[in-house]
């Protein structure tokens, strides 16, 4: 970016100004310098605005911070690159996204984590910080360079969505990485007692057939987890729960003082096996949405603060990859522009605080990725998302940024559209 | 899109027939007494009516079958269609050629029906959520999901046996339920015709998750199971199961599970005894058994073929009745 535009001046005028990490719900201006935030409230001295953003009966929070999207390059291009899915980030008012190690090539040498940085940097919309592989080509047998990757920027470990089929090796992968501070970031599914499921066994996946994914591949594999994170010490994070009953066993862990935390994605706060309905692909996604009394809990546990984070869980797919029978389709939802959409109707149904949705989705996976955002502190980098709260549009192929249109939520109506993104004090998205 | 809507056009009728689910009593009466007046034309010596002359029918079979592809391949002929059988199996179907693929090049052959067995659950409703507007599609097995004709044949083989009022029959279907297409739509059709209670009869790993919320009662043991049912449907057990620790053995199903005339002793003395073949003696049942007096095993196979054709010629004509033949009913 120039230095002229980086300099730039801005006064975001009028809108509620939240900012769970500073306990800060008020209407005031919020003034921008130097890619930081300069002051809020009062004008600093000697500030002249050279842009104004009028964000009445708006509201401006920090830029969201999606602690996972597949953005599927290097690898998949043909499904999203780098550039497209940053757009789609801006125009969702995210601003940090982070992206796990499972591209092709993997993320297992600084030289992947590098070039992913240098595409992020070209497109300008979104920052995007990277997940190194746990084990060399997610293999789940031989450790990878964990503290050269962490040098060359990563800002954690984990071996996505590829098993660790051996204790030992886990136990011995998870000391490395304390060894170097660094968090796992873990995703529980036991992959015999999955057995290559694709829907959740439960009433649904009996009545159509479908090979069932028990409850039990997700809390197995999170009782193992524990037992070997409280073994090692390290820290660590649960990616994706989407069981009570595995979020439960979490919240007893850090009840005990472990290390531990867990993240939620939207499409499991809003559906339920029960939307496979006669074979729907789109809601096709791995884990399994479970069933409906699970989402309750998920939703519970979102308020009470153990599942500390939302995420979109973002995979984009091409339109073939959704055009099979279902067991064959690609699992996953393409989910960056309704992050914060679906987030509010959380707040519409009187489901969560509007601010302790907003921690969510900025302090808290900030405080779990290990980053500076999520606030807006004085002198902190001036990531801010401004939207507006009552206005009503729709999702569909017009107004969808990710080039991944493969959403159950295709056609649905939203309240509440960011207007402006600002990435550390440069405008990289406004609402015509 | 709902089931019912892709099944059933808005007048009521036929499609396509995907699944026993989503379909409705008069519905299934109305494929078995169209059935009934096709057993007529089975048993001439000239076995065709010309229904469907003219319509090109083709059994698009992904999955190896003889039986279901055979009796459909007959039904189609009977109803004086010309039928084009196309085997698809896994190893050229991973040519690259994706399904849909495969079936708008079928399509450009102007096809007027598929009739679909596939490996995966589902595969079935793809289709038909995908075919141009004209052409019909007919489930004949999608993965464990649903073999709707087979469950129609056997409702048409109890109606025969037992009559017409499904209401005072118990009925229990033994074995592997888990990984049972037939199963699933029997059930569905036990149920939408009121039948008085359906049981499933077999070893936990092979009862489905909430198998009670498909409208049954579960039992474990075959005594308790068969005691005082009017019909017993055997399923079939395929070898494969002994691998995947869902049993120790086909010596301990069979003393557990395997169904003799000893055994036959609890259940209503006139007892129909049902299997959707190939069987496997002395593994699901005696051969005393299977050929015994109670057992119809062959005559569901006989049915298959009126089921079939009734199924075939009902999912054709609402949208396009034939135009030189005089208004089929």
């Amino acid at each position: 970016m120039p230095a002229d535009i980086k300099q730039r001046r801005i006064r975001i005028s009028g809108g509620r100004v939240i900012d769970p990490a500073n306990k800060v719900d008020t209407i005031q201006d919020v003034f921008v310098a130097g890619g930081e935030i300069a002051a809020l409230g009062q004008v600093p001295d000697g500030f002249t605005v050279d842009e104004e953003i009028d964000a009445s009966n708006q509201i401006v929070c920090p830029g969201l911070i999606d602690v996972c999207a597949r953005l599927r390059e290097p690898g998949q291009e043909y499904k999203a690159t780098i550039a497209s899915e940053s757009r789609a980030a801006a125009s969702g008012g995210i601003t940090t996204l982070c992206c796990p190690p499972d591209t092709n090539p993997v993320i297992d040498t600084p030289a992947v984590t590098e070039f992913i940085r240098l595409r992020a940097e070209a497109a300008g919309k979104a920052r995007i910080v990277t997940l190194a592989a746990l084990t060399q080509g997610l293999n789940g047998e031989q450790l990878s360079e964990m503290a050269a990757l962490k040098k060359a920027g990563c800002v954690g470990v984990s071996n996505a969505m590829q098993p660790l089929l051996n204790p030992l090796v886990q136990r011995r992968a998870l000391e490395y990485a304390a060894t170097y501070d660094l968090t796992v970031f873990l995703y529980p599914n036991d992959h015999w007692l999955a057995n290559k499921g694709c829907a959740h066994e439960g009433r649904v996946a009996t009545r159509l057939g479908l090979l069932g994914i028990p409850e039990a591949a997700e809390t197995a594999a999170v009782a193992r987890d524990l037992a070997i994170i409280e073994q090692t010490g390290v820290r660590a994070h649960f990616c994706r729960l989407t069981t009570g009953r595995a979020v439960q066993m979490l919240a007893r862990a850090q009840f005990d003082g472990a290390p531990v935390t867990a993240d939620v994605a939207t499409p499991y706060l809003y559906l339920s096996e029960v939307d496979i309905s006669e074979f729907d692909s789109q809601c096709h996604l791995l884990p399994p949405l479970r069933t409906v009394e699970d989402r309750q809990r998920l939703r519970d546990a979102l308020q009470s603060g153990t599942l500390s984070a939302i995420c979109s869980d973002h995979q984009p797919h091409e339109a073939d990859a959704k055009l099979r029978p279902f067991p064959a389709t690609e699992p996953g939802i393409s989910g960056l522009d309704s992050l914060l959409p679906l987030s509010l109707q959380l707040v519409e149904e009187r489901a969560i605080e509007l601010t302790d949705l907003i921690h969510r989705l900025t302090a808290g996976p900030a405080k779990i990725l290990g980053l500076p955002y999520g606030t807006l502190a004085v002198g902190a980098t001036a990531d801010i998302c401004v939207f507006h709260p009552e206005l009503t549009w729709q999702l569909d192929t017009g107004t969808i940024q990710s080039r991944g249109h493969n959403t159950p939520f295709m056609g649905r109506e939203f309240k509440g559209r960011v207007t402006h993104t600002l990435l550390a004090g440069n405008r990289v998205y406004s609402l015509d | 899109m709902s089931r019912d809507s892709l099944q059933i056009d808005d007048n009521g009728q036929l499609r396509h027939f995907l699944s026993i689910s989503g379909l409705n009593r008069q519905l299934l009466n109305d494929i078995l007494d169209t059935a009934e007046s096709f057993t007529g034309v089975t048993e001439q010596t000239v076995k065709k009516v010309p229904l469907l002359r003219g319509k090109t029918i083709v059994n698009l079979f992904f999955e190896a079958s003889t039986r279901t592809r055979t009796t459909f391949e007959l039904a189609a002929k009977r109803l004086s269609a010309d039928v084009l059988n196309i085997n698809i199996t896994q190893s050229s179907a991973s040519k690259g050629e994706t399904l849909l693929d495969t079936l708008r090049n079928l399509e450009a052959m102007h096809v007027d029906m598929f009739v679909v067995r596939h490996a995966d659950s589902g595969a079935a409703h793809f289709i038909a959520s995908n075919v141009a507007p004209h052409v019909s599609v007919i489930n004949a097995g999608d993965g464990r999901h649903s073999h709707p004709t087979q469950a129609m044949l056997d409702m048409f083989t109890i109606r025969r046996v037992k009559g017409p009022d499904f209401g005072r029959l118990r009925v229990a279907i033994v074995g592997d339920i888990m990984h049972s297409r037939v199963a699933r739509s029997q059930i569905h059709a036990l149920n939408l015709l009121n039948t008085g209670e359906v049981r499933i009869v077999a070893p936990k790993t092979l009862i489905p998750a909430h198998a009670e919320s498909l409208g049954t009662h579960v039992f474990h043991d075959l005594q308790e199971g068969i005691r005082d049912v009017d019909v017993i449907i055997m399923l079939r057990l395929q070898r494969e199961r002994m691998q995947g620790a869902l049993l120790p053995s086909e010596h301990e199903y069979f003393e557990l599970y395997g169904l003799t005339e000893d055994k036959l002793a609890y259940s209503s003395p006139d007892v129909t005894v049902m299997h959707p073949g190939p069987i496997n003696r002395g593994v699901e049942m005696d051969s005393e058994v299977a050929d015994g007096p109670r057992s119809v095993i062959l005559e569901q196979v006989t049915h298959g073929i009126a089921v079939r054709m009734a199924v075939m010629s009902m999912a054709m004509s609402p949208r396009e009745a034939p135009v030189e033949q005089p208004h089929a009913s």
